[in-house]
């Protein structure tokens, strides 16, 4: 499809737009968290590191990074078990009531945070006694299972079986094939599907609220709780600039193993 | 090789069991939450209250403490420096008596009711519109007055309340008590107020830059301003309407809300409003404006003259609480003196403590916040949990019940 | 070879109905249990009703619940307001990841595409609440920096309210629009293009004949995601959202109060939503998701 050269000058102005209209507001955040004024009213009055070195000393974020980073990981594993035996169950096998499950399992994110909250909260606090580390981090597993799901999903429409019966017709049985064939063409798959749901778990506020027990903060709580404190709200937009940075790491890293077996995954 | 296999797969699912305990087990106290099936004392309320629940206090003496008490509280009650560094009365609470203060704020008292409905509190600070919820849902246990050294010095009027005892038996310590200023922001704002009419008058010079309080309690405000505005209506407590009272308080309230930018319940966004100026005057706490103007905001604030509501507070206990120990030292603490002068400073409001008078860094603190002041105090209706068993005695109609005054406001508010 | 090959036919391989048993147990007790059920449980509360007094639930069926949301007129405008900002937010959210998909998938050179998909999913980790309030700072009246932005030109910023709560949105949510489509765009076979070209269509036919088309499903899967999203948040409604409230706030306000109440409320966003999974399934977009 060729495009006049006017056309894709076009594009790429948007392109430009679009990405000023995504980062702009990040940019601010970044700013704000060197402005010397706490109620963030625009243009900043000065700027000051303190906020930075303040954070770093903050007992609340540590805490909070910490507990969002276990509850994360523990979410996550669960969710990778779970979502890869269904997965591997919808992708591989065609059974009676396959497109209700499949429906089924993108309802923890299809339906609203605040549903699924309350629904949880509802059945924890009347039937089993209370909230606790363990209810929060069952309700973010619920969740994470469908990103892993999708991403290990689609993964596995691609492959096609075919390479699974090579695997077979040369006489490995069903545990070697995964373990030598589908397992290692997956591994990029699964790796994307795991830090999307760690993100997911990380930055998750509504189901949370309504499923942590008494005195877990996970760090959106806390920045929850802070948002609006004058003394606390500038360390948020440390916070806030200092996750985006970070981040880039796990992106570069699910970017580099996506594309390297691309190419293997496409024995089409 | 199958010897290897099972080998493997069990490898496998013993280390997936070892990581669900250890995600099971972690951090985080277990809840010895209350299951919230509905009491058996719970009637429809049509007459008196219903039976108050049994439950023995805690016969003492108070021991070692727990090592850790799960506090609700509202936002400026629990202080550990860091809101303001100068702020902090919780970590020599934490010093002395070992117990780690693990606190959540609530912004109303239907937060609060629902946050102990939950399970997992040990102590709540509720008011007068929580308190006879929390008794009668069966939340909370009497509280052994006599473990509460701090207890004997609390203002006699405040003792044995109907908002926090029943048939004789305390249910909670006082803590203080305040009203509901009007608050304005003095760029916009240039001559002082001293009445709602600004955020009523549909004329309001300041319309759609006023705030209210986002809770179904904020239609008594509505009230007090028409039992100063439409006398002939007749309502003689805030908390006690009838159908035509009632209907006319919302007719108030849905005309206001042309008047609003933001309702507000957590209380540091309503600073926020108020030092930015998008929020220009409305209804807020006296810890707001201390914020605020801790800040560098130019805010101001007063009690208008016809009468606001407030609240007194008290201190309880939770029902089956497994930090018993913790729960009264926090609760003879903040009650004592010192400490309850502090509270009363920053939060900004009438201490309960007779002796945190002398103590507190103001000298005329007291005077100030009319602590002893009986009239003062008319004209502030504390908040309290309509019933359809009037408040104010009638026995000819039925009021509105608390149930409805939800329906009604969550109605105004979509 | 083919005697031990016999013998280390398991079990599992003479029984796939039980290797799909065994897959399938874990994730669907889970699922069923403790999802379905907590669902379950929270749709048969919204027929009990409160105490007036303690406001804890009485187990005793009615539907007055129901009854109240369907007669009062406010909870319909709410309805219809949360539906209409999911539908815009979608909407622009169409409107600017479809152009920059385009440029990122079939205009940009090759070697750009790691970078610019690390640049869109970037954003998606600063915290959701961070954005929210950057976006508030930006909208505040008078002060913020919208406001200041478009004083010399004699403007007022939105402020707080609905249209803040749309833009906000829209920017929260435009990763998860772009990615599917960047993603349905890349896979877009080249032959088919060239063979529409071949066959005398200029661009603009191409473009409308086969590419939308194709990526249709992706586009369907982009929106499952913003619409849900939108249609039941709360929190955005509360920091920019001025005195504007979503459905997502009624429950929110209502569940403290009067749990039965927020459930039957509560079901208006499932049944909303579950009708649109159902509707888009046929379009495969489910795959795409």
């Amino acid at each position: 499809m060729t495009l006049s050269r006017g056309t894709k000058i076009l594009l790429g102005i948007f392109a430009l737009i679009a990405g000023a209209f995504v980062y702009v507001p990040l940019g601010i955040i970044l700013i704000n968290s060197f402005s010397t004024n706490k109620s963030l009213t625009w243009p900043p009055t000065g700027f000051t590191t303190e906020w930075w070195a303040k954070a770093v000393d903050n007992e609340g974020v540590r805490s909070a990074l910490l507990t969002s980073v276990i509850v994360a990981l523990c979410a996550t594993a669960i969710a990778l078990v779970l979502g890869l035996l269904i997965s591997l169950a919808i992708a591989r096998y065609r059974f009676f009531g396959r497109e209700s499950i499949s429906l089924l399992i993108v309802l923890p994110i299809a339906l609203p945070g605040i549903v699924t909250g309350i629904a949880l909260n509802n059945v924890f606090t009347s039937y089993l006694g209370g909230l606790t580390f363990l209810t929060l981090v069952v309700a973010h597993a619920t969740f994470c299972m469908v990103v892993v799901y999708n991403n290990v999903l689609a993964r596995l429409r691609r492959m096609g079986g075919s390479v699974e019966e090579a695997s077979s017709d040369l006489g490995a049985g069903g545990w070697t094939t995964f373990r030598l064939v589908t397992f290692p063409l997956m591994k990029s798959a699964i790796l994307a599907g795991g830090i999307l749901a760690f993100g997911l778990s990380f930055d998750e506020i509504i189901v949370t609220t309504f499923t942590a027990g008494p005195g877990i903060t996970t760090l959106p709580i806390w920045i929850y709780q802070n948002l609006f404190r004058p003394n606390q709200a500038p360390i948020v937009n440390v916070v806030a600039a200092a996750l985006v940075l970070v981040s880039i790491i796990p992106i570069y890293v699910a970017q580099k193993f996506g594309s390297d077996d691309e190419r293997a995954g496409g024995v089409i | 090789m199958r010897a290897q296999r099972l080998l493997k797969v069990a490898t496998v699912s013993a280390s997936a069991i070892l990581l669900v305990a250890a995600c099971g087990g972690s951090s985080g106290s277990s809840s010895s939450g209350s299951a919230s099936t509905g009491s058996a004392a719970a009637s429809a309320g049509t007459d008196a209250a219903p039976a108050a629940p049994g439950g023995a206090a805690y016969a003492g003496p108070v021991g070692a403490g727990e090592g850790q008490v799960n506090i609700l509280a509202w936002p400026g009650y629990v202080e550990n420096g860091s809101t303001d560094p100068k702020v902090d009365w919780v970590t020599q609470f934490e010093k002395d008596s070992g117990c780690k203060v693990n606190l959540k704020t609530f912004g109303t008292s239907d937060e609060a009711v629902k946050l102990m409905q939950g399970g997992g509190w040990d102590v709540v600070s509720a008011s007068g519109d929580a308190t006879l919820r929390l008794i009668y849902g069966d939340l909370v246990q009497p509280v052994n007055t006599d473990l509460v050294p701090s207890y004997a010095d609390i203002f006699p009027d405040l003792k044995m309340q109907k908002f926090n005892s029943v048939n004789g038996v305390a249910y909670g310590i006082p803590h203080g008590r305040g009203a509901n200023l009007i608050m304005w922001n003095t760029d916009k704002v240039t001559t002082p107020l001293d009445s709602w009419a600004v955020t009523f008058d549909p004329n309001s010079p300041y319309k759609g830059a006023v705030t209210a309080y986002d809770s179904p309690i904020f239609i008594a405000d509505a009230a007090v301003y028409l039992m100063a505005t439409q006398p002939e209506l007749g309502i003689k407590d805030p908390y006690a309407l009838d159908k035509t009272q009632f209907d006319a308080a919302m007719a108030l309230l849905t005309q206001q809300k042309d008047l609003i930018s933001e309702y507000w319940s957590d209380y540091t966004k309503a600073t926020q409003a108020f030092e930015s100026g998008s929020t220009a005057v409305g209804t807020s706490w006296q810890v707001i404006e201390n914020l605020a103007e801790a800040d560098g905001g130019h805010v101001a604030a007063a009690k208008a003259k016809e009468g606001a509501t407030g609240w007194s507070d008290t201190w309880m206990i939770a029902k089956d609480t497994p930090n018993i120990n913790c729960a009264y030292k926090w609760v003879d603490y903040i009650a004592s003196p010192s400490v309850n002068a502090q509270v009363a400073e920053w939060f900004g409001e009438a201490p309960s403590n007779a002796k945190a008078c002398d103590l507190t860094s103001d000298k005329n603190f007291c005077t100030t916040y009319h602590a002893g002041d009986t009239e003062y105090w008319k004209d502030v209706y504390y908040w309290n949990t309509p019933t359809t068993a009037c408040l104010d005695g009638r026995t000819d109609v039925q009021c509105i019940p608390y149930s409805e005054w939800g329906t009604a406001w969550s109605a105004l508010r979509s | 070879m083919t005697t031990t090959t016999a013998t280390h036919r398991g079990f599992w391989y003479r029984h796939p109905g039980l290797r799909l048993g065994g897959l399938l147990t874990a994730p669907m007790a889970w699922l069923v249990v403790v999802y379905l059920g907590s669902l379950a449980a929270l749709f048969l509360t919204a027929f009990y009703q409160v105490d007036d007094f303690t406001g804890q639930v009485v187990r005793s069926f009615s539907l007055k619940n129901f009854q109240t949301l369907f007669t009062t007129s406010a909870y319909y405008q709410s309805v219809f307001r949360t539906i209409s900002i999911a539908l815009l937010v979608t909407i622009l959210c169409l409107v600017i990841a479809v152009p920059l998909s385009f440029f990122m998938a079939r205009v940009a050179p090759r070697s750009w595409r790691p970078v610019m998909v690390a640049l869109v999913l970037t954003p998606l980790w600063a915290s959701y609440l961070v954005k929210v309030y950057a976006w508030r700072s930006m909208l505040q009246p008078e002060s913020g920096v919208i406001a200041w932005f478009l004083k010399p030109l004699g403007l007022d910023g939105p402020g707080y309210g609905y249209i803040g709560i749309v833009i906000t949105l829209t920017y929260l949510w435009l990763p998860y629009m772009i990615l599917p489509v960047y993603a349905g765009l890349t896979r877009l076979p080249d032959s088919m293009l060239d063979a529409s070209a071949d066959l005398g269509a200029h661009s603009g036919r191409t473009f409308r004949s086969i590419v939308i088309p194709m990526i249709f499903p992706s586009v369907v899967a982009g929106s499952i995601f913003t619409f849900s999203l939108s249609l039941g948040d709360y929190i955005t409604a509360q920091i920019v959202g001025g005195k504007v409230t979503m459905l997502g706030n009624v429950v929110q306000q209502t569940y403290v109060t009067n749990l039965p109440f927020a459930a039957a409320v509560a079901t208006l966003p499932v049944v909303i939503i579950l009708l649109y999974l159902l509707a888009v399934r046929k379009t495969g977009a489910l795959e795409n998701v």
